[in-house]
C-alpha cells in the first residue's frame, strides 16, 4: 500500500494554529523513536518516521540565544527575540515577556504562555515562576 | 576514488565584473553581461564559445532563461540552483561535473544586482514577498529578520566562547584595511574599533558596521577543463575541491548556532583537494555579517571551535597578520549585491594569477573560497591553486 496516505485530515501546520487558537500549545512527539519535534510536520526530522502524536509539553524551557532588535519607538520600539531550547528537547523562536528586552539573558529559565498578538494567538516565555 | 578524479580537472580560465559600487541608469542584467563579456574575453573566448550555463537571482525565479535570452547563447548545461549567497560557489561541482562528462566545453557563472541604486523592492515588499514565497511561518510571527537571526547566533558566540564585539569589531576593521588597499572597494574611509563599536546597534550585538553594506555589482567567471585551459590566455586556476552543504533554514532550526555546516563543506571541499588550513595561503570568506568570519575560519579548521575571536584580535586576519582573510574588503567593505559568493571567487583567482596590486598576497598558491547563504543555512567550500598546486 505505497499510496496510502501518511497521515490524516488537515496537516500539522493547520492543526497546530487550530489548537493554538484553543489555547493549546503542542508540539510533536514520535511513536517510532520516542523524539519530541518542533516545528509540526508530517514526518519525524529525528528518525523519518510518520508516526507523530500531539503533545502538550510542560512548557518550561530556557534561554539558547536572545537578542534585542533596535527600532526607533514609531517603529515599534526594541524588541526582544529569542530562541527556547524546551525541556522536551525541540527548540522554537520567541520572545520574552514580562522584563525588558535587554534584561533577558542566555540560560534564564522561562515558562510558554499563549497571547494574542496582531489578531493572532502567539506563543511567548516570562521568566520562569513570575506572574503572567 | 570518484573525488580524485574531480581535482584539478577543471580550472578558472577567465574573470571580469562590472557595476561594482554603484551602477546607475544601468539595469542588473546589463551589468551582469558586461562582467560576462569581460571574463570570457579575459580567458581568450568568445561568447559564442560559451556551451554552459550557471547563474541565480534573489528576484527571478526563472533567471537563467532571460540570461540565456540576453546573452544569445544555446547552452548544454544549464543550473540555476538557488542556494542563496553561496549559490556561485556551489555552481562549480555541478559544473564540473559536466565538463568532465564531456557535455559542453565551457561553463560561464555569472550574476549582477543593482541592490543599491535600483532595489526591485523595498525592504517591506521583500518581507512580504518572503512572506508568500519563502515563507518562515515559526519566525515572521516574531518580526524576526536576517540581522536578528545572525545576531542570536554571535550572541551565543559570545555566551559559549567569551568572543567579544572588539573580536567582532576586529573582523570589520581587517576588512576596511583590505579594502583600502584595492582601488575597487567601494567603502575606504578608515575606521577603527572604536567607531565601530560605537556604531548604531541594530539587532545586539551587531551594530551597523557589524553588517555587510549593500551595493551594486556583477561578477562572472569561465570554468573550462584542465586540459583546455592550457592553451587559453590567462594562467588557470585549478579547482581543487568544492562541496556544499545545507543543514536548516529557518535559524530556530539551526542545531548548534556556534557550528555552521561549513564545517561539512569544508570537510568534503578538504578532501577531495587531498590538502589541509595549514596548506592555504589566502582566504576569502562570506562575511555578511562580522560574526560569519569567526564561524568560518573555525568550522573551516584554521582554528579551534572557540577560538575565532582570539585569531582575528590584534590584526590577526588584516593586511600583514598571521593570515591574509577576505582580501578585496569583503562584503563588509568592498561589495555585496544581495548575493555575494561570485566575487570572493574572482578575488581568489586574481590573487591566484598575481593581479592583486597592492594588496597582493606575495607568493600565493592556493586559495579557500568559501560562501554563505540564507541565515547560516547553506555553505559551499572550494579550494582553488595555482599549478604549482596541483
Ligand atoms: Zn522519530
Amino acid at each position: 500500500m505505497t499510496n496510502a496516505t501518511i497521515f490524516e485530515g488537515d496537516g500539522p501546520e493547520k492543526v497546530y494554529h487550530e489548537l493554538l487558537k484553543q489555547g493549546k500549545f503542542r508540539i510533536q512527539r514520535c511513536g517510532a523513536c520516542g523524539g519530541h519535534i518542533f516545528f509540526p510536520r508530517v514526518i519525524c526530522t529525528l528518525c523519518g518516521s510518520a508516526d507523530l502524536a500531539w503533545i502538550a509539553p510542560s512548557g518550561r524551557g530556557t534561554v539558547y540565544s536572545t537578542t534585542v532588535l533596535r527600532r526607533k519607538p514609531e517603529s515599534g520600539g526594541n524588541l526582544n527575540l529569542v530562541l527556547v531550547d524546551l525541556e522536551e528537547g525541540p527548540r522554537m523562536m520567541s520572545r520574552v515577556e514580562g522584563i525588558s528586552a535587554e534584561e533577558v539573558k542566555i540560560g534564564m529559565a522561562v515558562e510558554a504562555s499563549i497571547i494574542e498578538d496582531k489578531g493572532a494567538p502567539l506563543v511567548v516565555f516570562h521568566p520562569a515562576g513570575e506572574a503572567k | 576514488m570518484m573525488n580524485n578524479n574531480l581535482r584539478g580537472s577543471v580550472a578558472i580560465v577567465g574573470v571580469g565584473q562590472a557595476g561594482i559600487g554603484e551602477a546607475h541608469g544601468r539595469t542588473d542584467m546589463e551589468i551582469m553581461v558586461e562582467a560576462a563579456q569581460k571574463a570570457v574575453s579575459d580567458a581568450g573566448l568568445s561568447m559564442r564559445d560559451i556551451d554552459g550555463i550557471a547563474t541565480a537571482s534573489v528576484g527571478a525565479s526563472m533567471w537563467a532563461l532571460p540570461t540565456v535570452e540576453y546573452l544569445g547563447i544555446r547552452p548544454k548545461f544549464i543550473d540555476s540552483t538557488m542556494l542563496g549567497g553561496c549559490s556561485f560557489v556551489s555552481h562549480m561541482l555541478p559544473a564540473m561535473m559536466a565538463l568532465n562528462a564531456g557535455l559542453c566545453d565551457n561553463v560561464l557563472v555569472c550574476y549582477g544586482a543593482n541592490a543599491r541604486t535600483s532595489p526591485t523592492m523595498t525592504f517591506a515588499q521583500q518581507e512580504s514577498r518572503r512572506a508568500q514565497f519563502d515563507p518562515h511561518p515559526y519566525e515572521t510571527p516574531y518580526q524576526s529578520n536576517i540581522v536578528t537571526s545572525y545576531a542570536l547566533a554571535a550572541a551565543r558566540h559570545m555566551h559559549q566562547y567569551g568572543t567579544t564585539r572588539r573580536d567582532l569589531a576586529e573582523v570589520a576593521v581587517a576588512a576596511r584595511k583590505w579594502a583600502q588597499l584595492n582601488p575597487e572597494a567601494f567603502m575606504r574611509d578608515p575606521l577603527t574599533i572604536e567607531e565601530v563599536l560605537a556604531a548604531r546597534l541594530i539587532a545586539d550585538p551587531l551594530s551597523l558596521r557589524d553588517c555587510c553594506m549593500v551595493s551594486d555589482g556583477a561578477g562572472a567567471y569561465v570554468l573550462t577543463r584542465a586540459d583546455r585551459a592550457k592553451h587559453l590566455k590567462q594562467k588557470p586556476v585549478y579547482v581543487l575541491g568544492n562541496a556544499s552543504a545545507v543543514w536548516h533554514r529557518q535559524i530556530s532550526s539551526m542545531p548548534d548556532l556556534t557550528v555552521t555546516a561549513a564545517q561539512e563543506s569544508g570537510e568534503r571541499a578538504f578532501a577531495m583537494a587531498g590538502m589541509q588550513p595549514s596548506d592555504i595561503d589566502v582566504v576569502e570568506l562570506y562575511d555578511a555579517f562580522t560574526i560569519n568570519t569567526i564561524l568560518f575560519l573555525e568550522d573551516l579548521g584554521f582554528c579551534k571551535k572557540g577560538e575565532g575571536g582570539a585569531f582575528v584580535a590584534n590584526g590577526g586576519i588584516a593586511p600583514g597578520g598571521r593570515l591574509p582573510v577576505n582580501t578585496n574588503g569583503g562584503g563588509l567593505s568592498c561589495v555585496h549585491p544581495g548575493m555575494y559568493g561570485m566575487f570572493i571567487t574572482i578575488e581568489a583567482v586574481r590573487q591566484l594569477r598575481g593581479e592583486g596590486g597592492a594588496r597582493q598576497v606575495a607568493g600565493a598558491e592556493t586559495a579557500v573560497v568559501h560562501g554563505n547563504g540564507g541565515l547560516l543555512s547553506a555553505q559551499a567550500t572550494a579550494i582553488l591553486g595555482t599549478e604549482a598546486a596541483l
